[in-house]
C-alpha cells in the first residue's frame, strides 16, 4: 500500500524517495490522539508531586526544589482502609460471580433443552438496567427487610452477630454478585458457543453426566474465559461507585469503599488541595491499572463482548 | 418426546396409564432441562430477584407515598400521585432535556471518534498493540478517578485546558462553573473515557472484514477514503448497533462521574440529568416513592432502547 503512491508526487517528496506522506500524516495523528489520551493521565501525575502552592504549570514535572511525596503519603493514610475494604469486598464478590455466571452459561448454552432462549433473554436484560430502577428497593432490603450489617438471628440463636463494617461489605459484595451475573454471563456463553458441539456430544454418548461434562471438559477448555471475566468483573467492582453510596453513605463510615474516600479527598472549605486529589487518583485506581498493563488484550476482550 | 408417551398410553388400562405417567416423570427428572437445573437455577434464581424483583418492588413503592426516615413503605393504597406530580415537575423536565441532550451528543461524537480511531489502527501501522492499550486506558479507570482528572484539567487557574487554549489567545474559561459551558465540558470528558471502548467494538468488526476487498477496492481504483465509506463501514451495522445500545444505556443512567465532578448530591448546575435528579431524591431527600417513579420513568426510557436491541440480537440469532 506504501508503494502505490511513490510515482504521483511531485516537488520537494522527489527528494525524499522514501518519504511517505500518508503514512507520516497517519502517524501524525496517531501521536495527537496519543496525547490527548494521556493528557489528563500525566498532569494529574506531575502535579501530584509538587506542593498545591507551587501545581500551577501543568504539564511541566516538578522541578528538584518542589518534587515532593507529601501528596502521595497523606491520600494513602486517608485510603488505607479504603483499600482494605475494596479488596475484601471485591475479591470473593468476583470470584462468586465467576462461578455462578459460567454455571448459568453452561446449563443454558452447552446443555440442551427446550426454550432455553427465553431463559437466556432474562440473564441478557439484566445486563442493561439502569441501577437507578432498582435502588430504593435495594436500600430499603437492606436496611429493613434483611440488615446483614445489624446481624442475623433466629429467635434467640444468633446467627450471623451484628457488625457495621463486615455486615455492610457482606451486603455490597452480595449485591455485586446479583447485577454482576448477567455481564458475566454474556462472556461466557460466547465463549461457549465456540466449544464445539461433537466434543460435548461424544462424551454425551460416552455417559459422562451434566456434571462431569462440566468439571472434566467445560472447566478445563474455560480457563482463558475465565482470566476474562476476572479481570474485567474485578475492575467493574473495585471502579463501582453507585452502590458504595447508596449502601454505605459516608467516605467516614468503617466500611467506606476506595471510590466513595476518592470522592470527597482534598475538597474541602477552603478550597482544592489538586496534588492531594491526583495523588489519591492514582492510588485508588493502582491495582486496575496494574491489571490492566499486564493484561490490557484480555480486558479489551471483555469490553468488545459486551 | 410427549406425542411418544401419549401414543403408548393409547393402549390403555389404568395401570398403564399410572406407569406411563410414572415413567414419563422418571423421563423428565432425567432430562437435560432438570439436569442442568442447578447450572443456571442459583443464578437465575439470584440474578432474577435482583433484577426483576427489584424493578418490580420499585414500580410498587412508586404508587405509595413512601417517604422519610424509619418509615415503611404502606402499600395499602396504591395510586398514580408520584408520577402524575413526576410529569408536572419543572425539574423533571430539565433533567430529562439534559438526559436526551447528552445522550444524543455523547453517543453520536463517541461512535464516530471511535470509528474513526479503528480505521486509524486498521491502517495496519506498528507497536498497533501499544497504541490500543493507551487508547483504552481511560476505560479501565473508575468515573471517580477521572473525573479528578478532569477537574484539575478544567481548572479556571491553572487547568491544561486553558493553559493550552491560552497558547491560541482563547480563554479563559470557567469550564465546571458556567452553565452553559458544562454539559459540553462534561461530555467532552466522557468523550475522552469512551472513545477508547468503541474503537475497540469496531476494531473487533473490521478485523472479521478480508483483506481481499480493500484489494478488490483497489484494483477497481476506489480510494481509501472510498473503500472505507461505501464497502467497510456498511458491514460494521452490528457492531455500530451494540455500541450505540451500550453507550446509550450508559447516558441515561449516568451519575458517578457528575457526582465525583460535583463532589455532592446538590443538583449540578446545568448538567443535572433523570439519573441524578432520581438518587438526590431518595438518598438526600428521602422522597422514596417520587425517586422510584423517576426511577420508572428511566427505565421506561432504557426499554425503548433495549427492547427493539435484544428483539434484533434474537432474531439474528446473536444471543
Amino acid at each position: 500500500m506504501s508503494q502505490a503512491t511513490t510515482s504521483d508526487r511531485d516537488g520537494i517528496a522527489s527528494l525524499l524517495p522514501e518519504f511517505d506522506y500518508r503514512r507520516f500524516g497517519l502517524y501524525a495523528v496517531i501521536m495527537l490522539f496519543i496525547a490527548f489520551f494521556v493528557s489528563p493521565i500525566w498532569t494529574g501525575l506531575v502535579t501530584s508531586l509538587k506542593p498545591p502552592e507551587a501545581a500551577t504549570q501543568p504539564l511541566l514535572p516538578p522541578g528538584p526544589e518542589t518534587f515532593t511525596l507529601e501528596s502521595w503519603t497523606r491520600a494513602l493514610d486517608q485510603l488505607s482502609r479504603g483499600f482494605i475494604n475494596s479488596f475484601a469486598m471485591a475479591i470473593p464478590a468476583t470470584l462468586v460471580n465467576v462461578l455462578l455466571a459460567s454455571t448459568a452459561a453452561y446449563g443454558l448454552t452447552l446443555v440442551d433443552w427446550r426454550r432455553q432462549m427465553l431463559v437466556v433473554l432474562l440473564f441478557v436484560f439484566g445486563i442493561f438496567i439502569p441501577y437507578q430502577a432498582i435502588l430504593v428497593p435495594l436500600d430499603n432490603f437492606w436496611t429493613n427487610i434483611f440488615p446483614l450489617a445489624k446481624g442475623l438471628a433466629i429467635g434467640n440463636v444468633t446467627i450471623i452477630p451484628a457488625n457495621d463494617r463486615w455486615g455492610t461489605l457482606a451486603e455490597l459484595a452480595i449485591t455485586h454478585v446479583a447485577y454482576g451475573i448477567p455481564i458475566c454471563f454474556l462472556l461466557f456463553r460466547s465463549y461457549y458457543k465456540s466449544i464445539s458441539e461433537e466434543l460435548i456430544e461424544a462424551a454425551k454418548v460416552d455417559g459422562a453426566s451434566v456434571t462431569r461434562i462440566y468439571t472434566r471438559i467445560v472447566l478445563p477448555l474455560s480457563t482463558p474465559m475465565i482470566g476474562v471475566v476476572l479481570i474485567y468483573q474485578f475492575t467493574q467492582i473495585w471502579n463501582e461507585f453507585l452502590f458504595s453510596l447508596t449502601l454505605i453513605g459516608s467516605a467516614a463510615d468503617q466500611a467506606a469503599t476506595i471510590t466513595l474516600i476518592l470522592s470527597g479527598i482534598g475538597a474541602d472549605l477552603s478550597g482544592t488541595n489538586f496534588p492531594l486529589r491526583m495523588a489519591a487518583a492514582f492510588l485508588a485506581a493502582l491495582p486496575t491499572i496494574v491489571i490492566y498493563v499486564l493484561f490490557a488484550e484480555q480486558f479489551a476482550e471483555g469490553l468488545a463482548a459486551d | 418426546m410427549e406425542s411418544q408417551q401419549d401414543a403408548v398410553a393409547g393402549a390403555g388400562t389404568d395401570e398403564r396409564v399410572a406407569e406411563d405417567r410414572y415413567a414419563r416423570l422418571r423421563r423428565f427428572w432425567k432430562s437435560d432441562f432438570v439436569r442442568s437445573a442447578p447450572y443456571w437455577g442459583i443464578p437465575l434464581l439470584l440474578m432474577g430477584a435482583a433484577v426483576y424483583g427489584g424493578i418490580i418492588w420499585n414500580v410498587l413503592i412508586s404508587l405509595t407515598d413512601y417517604e422519610g426516615f424509619l418509615q415503611r413503605p404502606d402499600y395499602g393504597s396504591l395510586d398514580l400521585d408520584m408520577y402524575s406530580r413526576a410529569l408536572s415537575d419543572s425539574a423533571v423536565h430539565l433533567t430529562a432535556r439534559n438526559t436526551f441532550v447528552l445522550l444524543v451528543a455523547f453517543t453520536s461524537i463517541s461512535l464516530v471518534l471511535g470509528l474513526f480511531l479503528s480505521i486509524l489502527l486498521d491502517r495496519d501501522i506498528r507497536q498497533k498493540s501499544k497504541v490500543q492499550t493507551i487508547y483504552l486506558l481511560p476505560m479501565a479507570l473508575s468515573f471517580v478517578v477521572t473525573a479528578q482528572f478532569w477537574l484539575w484539567m478544567y481548572n479556571y487557574n491553572n487547568g491544561l485546558v486553558n493553559t493550552v487554549i491560552g497558547l491560541f489567545g482563547l480563554g479563559p474559561y470557567n469550564w465546571i462553573g458556567n452553565p452553559k459551558l458544562v454539559l459540553g465540558s462534561i461530555i467532552f470528558a466522557l468523550i475522552w473515557q469512551f472513545s477508547g471502548y468503541t474503537m475497540v467494538v469496531f476494531l473487533a468488526g473490521l478485523q472479521s472484514i478480508s483483506d481481499d476487498q480493500f484489494e478488490a477496492a483497489r484494483v477497481d481504483g476506489a480510494s481509501i477514503f472510498k473503500t472505507y465509506w461505501r464497502v467497510i463501514i456498511p458491514q460494521l451495522k452490528s457492531a455500530s448497533v451494540s455500541a450505540a445500545v451500550v453507550l446509550m444505556i450508559f447516558a441515561l443512567k449516568i451519575f458517578t462521574f457528575l457526582y465525583a465532578m460535583f463532589g455532592t448530591y446538590r443538583p449540578p448546575k446545568g448538567t443535572d440529568v433523570l439519573a441524578t435528579l432520581m438518587v438526590r431524591e431518595a438518598f438526600m431527600l428521602s422522597n422514596w416513592a417520587y425517586a422510584a417513579s423517576i426511577a420508572t420513568i428511566l427505565l421506561g426510557m432504557s426499554l425503548l432502547v433495549i427492547a427493539p436491541y435484544l428483539y434484533y440480537q434474537y432474531r439474528e440469532g446473536a444471543l
